[in-house]
């Protein structure tokens, strides 16, 4: 069951194509990761799933029927990465403040806020204003105000920036926790190593389109090189034909790429026919890092401006 | 229907519970009353009595000159001259020169008398020497009194205006122009309040956050709606402390002051001399508040004007707060358009109250963009005396139309502006905005 379908989806601007035809689909209690570089339209494909825009094309399906952003806004949580808080406000007249927006009552606002400020340690800044607070301490009442009213879908835009690692490891185990419970969440970012790290499926996003979509595992493969790295305890001599070429000559080590039609098992033979003391065969997966800039470069780092017709 | 409501009252109380609120709501009808008191109790306090000697007097004078208690006294002594009077604690000396080649009248005095002091001895002189001038001349008083009364009753007549409600011109001057300023300066403050609450949403990044919940429509109306409240809280506080306080403020003024005042006013009635000291207008323009001025219609037209002239600007400024980033110069060149009509309305409307008839004080309180400020100016000369119904009607629907379209069209900047950062808008770019939605 998917909670978010995207079929087609359009943006254009005066000067871009800020989405071209995008469509994917998310499935409930995932994390989801939306990739891409600097102005690649992620920020306006956000927009329309929170309702702030609406598509020019396309169309969206939140929990299996068409996305209504006046009703739907309540189910999803969202953290932009141009975060705010209004500066002059109490910690807690805040969090009340947009949980009601989000049509919370009053009683069970409060609750749900105890809760979470008990949960990440916040109690006593209940009477503090937003400008007393360290930029730490505001990200955690973002990320309070925004899962605040229990939504089905958060949306959280570069959620670690500016916080130190015990913090985010709290966040991140909410996450999970959030996850678990059956909450889906989309994990903006550019951060590749926490993208490998929690996201079950990605996207990336280049350009206005679409340009790789699957499991992190399955977009690893699909970008493998057939790359293997051999550990020897003494380097040995390479005579005749070898089922590999060498990629790169380390101390006591080869990185290797296999000839097509042969399987690591070819190259282990290789060696082992003649004695040599293999200590370590490890194949070498693409990063995610690695793919985003391979797929990436070569088209300008800045989007050049483009008539949308 | 409900966000908006929330939005309300967070942008009501935000601002009602802050202490600068409450300070100038409560401080400045105090400072108006200090004002008032200190000045009536300088203004009496520096009125002295002055004994004047008359001298050389043959007679008629004596029988016409009327003392005042409280500020002249004429005194006929007979061994009083020029060379003694101030040894025999006379503040003055009127010579009376029979010679008709030399001045007739002098006064002499070692001190400059005042203003008050001179005009009314002069006042008392005229009217002695018209009585003498009449009676020399065989005309009766009493016949050439009742027939100038009748003449003014002619003339009021011929203007259709009954005796009890017969315009006081200079209170209808001090009401209009004091709720046309009024009004100009709330609407700045009010206005101002708006465009910097939207730039603070802006700058602080919340707006994305606030409008991911609710429609930016709804934001900007939330705001324009609960500062609203916040401008007629405070101006009602205001005319509610200024009534108190003017109603009270007998026990606040010495006995000995409120007897003068009554006598003062006697003597302008007897004389029409203008009084020129502020406090002293107040004060009667206090005695003749109620019965003069049809209160309820002021003061409901002002709440009128006031709501529709903040509504049909406060959009507007809200829509130049949307558009700008952090810099403050940008703001006061994208502000220049909606600040000169508001200065303009100002500058025409001192005209309007001397001649609200005219063709400029008809249009610029016909026109929305002028019409909160010199409308009220107008007012005050009394309705439907000054204002003809259809006028009222007429520029209170276009003002009312009018902040409709203002909100429509900023509703439209203020929804892209608002989620812009970094880039400054153009004129183009927004006229681009309001046509794409």
């Amino acid at each position: 069951m998917s909670i978010l379908k995207i079929q087609n989806l359009k943006k254009y601007f005066a000067t871009q194509k800020a989405v071209d035809d995008i469509s994917f689909e998310i499935k409930k209690g995932t994390i989801f990761g939306l990739l891409g570089p600097n102005g690649a339209g992620k920020t306006t494909l956000i927009r329309m799933l929170t309702g702030i825009f609406y598509p020019d094309e396309g169309q969206i399906l939140f929990d299996g029927k068409k996305f209504d952003p006046i009703n739907d806004v309540v189910h999803i949580g969202y953290m932009p990465e141009e975060r705010g808080l209004y500066k002059k406000m109490k910690i807690g007249e805040q969090a009340l403040y947009l949980a009601q927006l989000k049509g919370l009552n009053k009683t069970l606002a409060l609750a749900q806020i105890k809760e979470w400020f008990v949960k990440f340690e916040m109690q006593s800044w209940w009477n503090k204003k937003v400008e007393d607070l360290s930029k730490g301490m505001s990200q955690k009442l973002q990320f309070v105000t925004t899962v605040l009213h229990q939504p089905k879908l958060i949306i959280l835009d570069e959620p670690f920036s500016g916080l130190d690692p015990v913090n985010s490891n709290l966040i991140k185990d909410e996450i999970y926790k959030l996850a678990e419970k059956g909450c889906t969440i989309i994990f903006s970012t550019h951060r590749m190593e926490q993208v490998e790290e929690i996201c079950d499926q990605i996207i990336l996003v280049n350009k206005g389109k679409k340009i790789l979509d699957g499991t992190v595992k399955q977009i690893k493969n699909d970008f493998k090189e057939n790359l293997f790295r051999i550990g020897f305890d003494s380097m040995p001599m390479l005579n005749g034909t070898a089922p590999f070429e060498i990629i790169n000559t380390k101390e006591f080590s080869y990185i290797v790429k296999i000839k097509d039609q042969y399987k690591p098992n070819d190259v282990l033979n290789y060696f082992l026919k003649d004695g040599v003391q293999i200590n370590s065969f490890q194949e070498i997966l693409p990063s995610l890092n690695e793919i985003f800039i391979k797929l990436v470069e070569g088209t300008p780092m800045t989007r050049q401006f483009q008539p949308a017709n | 229907m409900n966000k908006i409501f929330i939005i309300i009252k967070r942008e009501y109380f935000t601002r009602v519970k802050n202490k600068t609120f409450l300070l100038s709501t409560f401080l400045l009808p105090i400072v108006f009353l200090l004002f008032i008191v200190g000045s009536t109790f300088l203004a009496i306090k520096s009125q002295t009595k002055e004994y004047i000697a008359v001298v050389n007097d043959s007679g008629f004078f004596k029988e016409n000159l009327k003392s005042d208690s409280s500020s002249v006294i004429f005194d006929f002594a007979a061994d009083v001259n020029s060379s003694n009077y101030i040894e025999k604690g006379y503040s003055g000396l009127l010579q009376i020169n029979s010679d008709t080649a030399a001045k007739r009248y002098v006064i002499e005095s070692p001190k400059s008398l005042s203003v008050g002091t001179m005009d009314y001895i002069k006042g008392q002189m005229n009217s002695a020497i018209e009585n003498n001038m009449l009676q020399q001349l065989n005309i009766n008083k009493n016949l050439l009194d009742s027939i100038s009364k009748a003449s003014e009753n002619a003339i009021e007549l011929s203007n259709e205006l009954k005796t009890g409600e017969k315009a006081n011109a200079q209170l209808a001057y001090g009401v209009g122009f004091g709720s046309g300023i009024l009004i100009y300066i709330t609407m700045f403050i009010f206005g101002a309040m708006v465009m910097r609450g939207v730039m603070e949403e802006k700058i602080s990044r919340i707006a994305e956050v606030m409008v991911s919940s609710v429609k930016p429509f709804q934001l900007m109306m939330g705001k324009i709606i609960g500062i609203a409240a916040v401008g007629l809280t405070q101006l009602l506080l205001w005319i509610l402390l200024i009534f108190v306080l003017l109603t009270s403020m007998e026990l606040f003024l010495p006995a000995e002051a409120v007897e003068q005042f009554k006598q003062i006013q006697e003597t302008q009635q007897q004389f029409g001399v203008a009084n020129n000291t502020m406090a002293l207008e107040l004060l009667q323009a206090k005695a003749s508040f109620i019965s003069e001025v049809n209160w309820l219609v002021i003061i409901s037209c002002f709440l009128f004007y006031f709501l529709g002239g903040y509504l049909f600007y406060a959009s507007l400024f809200a829509a130049v707060g949307s558009v700008i980033n952090e810099d403050p110069q940008e703001a006061q060149a994208l502000m220049l358009p909606i600040t000169m009509p508001i200065i303009f309305a100002f500058i025409i409307l001192a005209p309007s109250i001397d001649n609200p008839e005219s063709s400029l004080a008809f249009w610029g309180s016909i026109i929305p963009f002028t019409s909160p400020i010199v409308m009220m100016g107008r007012i005050a000369n009394g309705v439907p005396e000054a204002v003809p119904y259809w006028q009222l009607f007429l520029s209170m629907s276009l003002l009312v139309g009018g902040f409709i379209f203002t909100t429509w069209f900023a509703g439209k900047i203020y929804r892209t502006g608002i989620l812009l950062y970094g880039k400054k808008a153009s004129w183009k770019e927004m006229i681009k905005w309001i046509r794409r939605s």
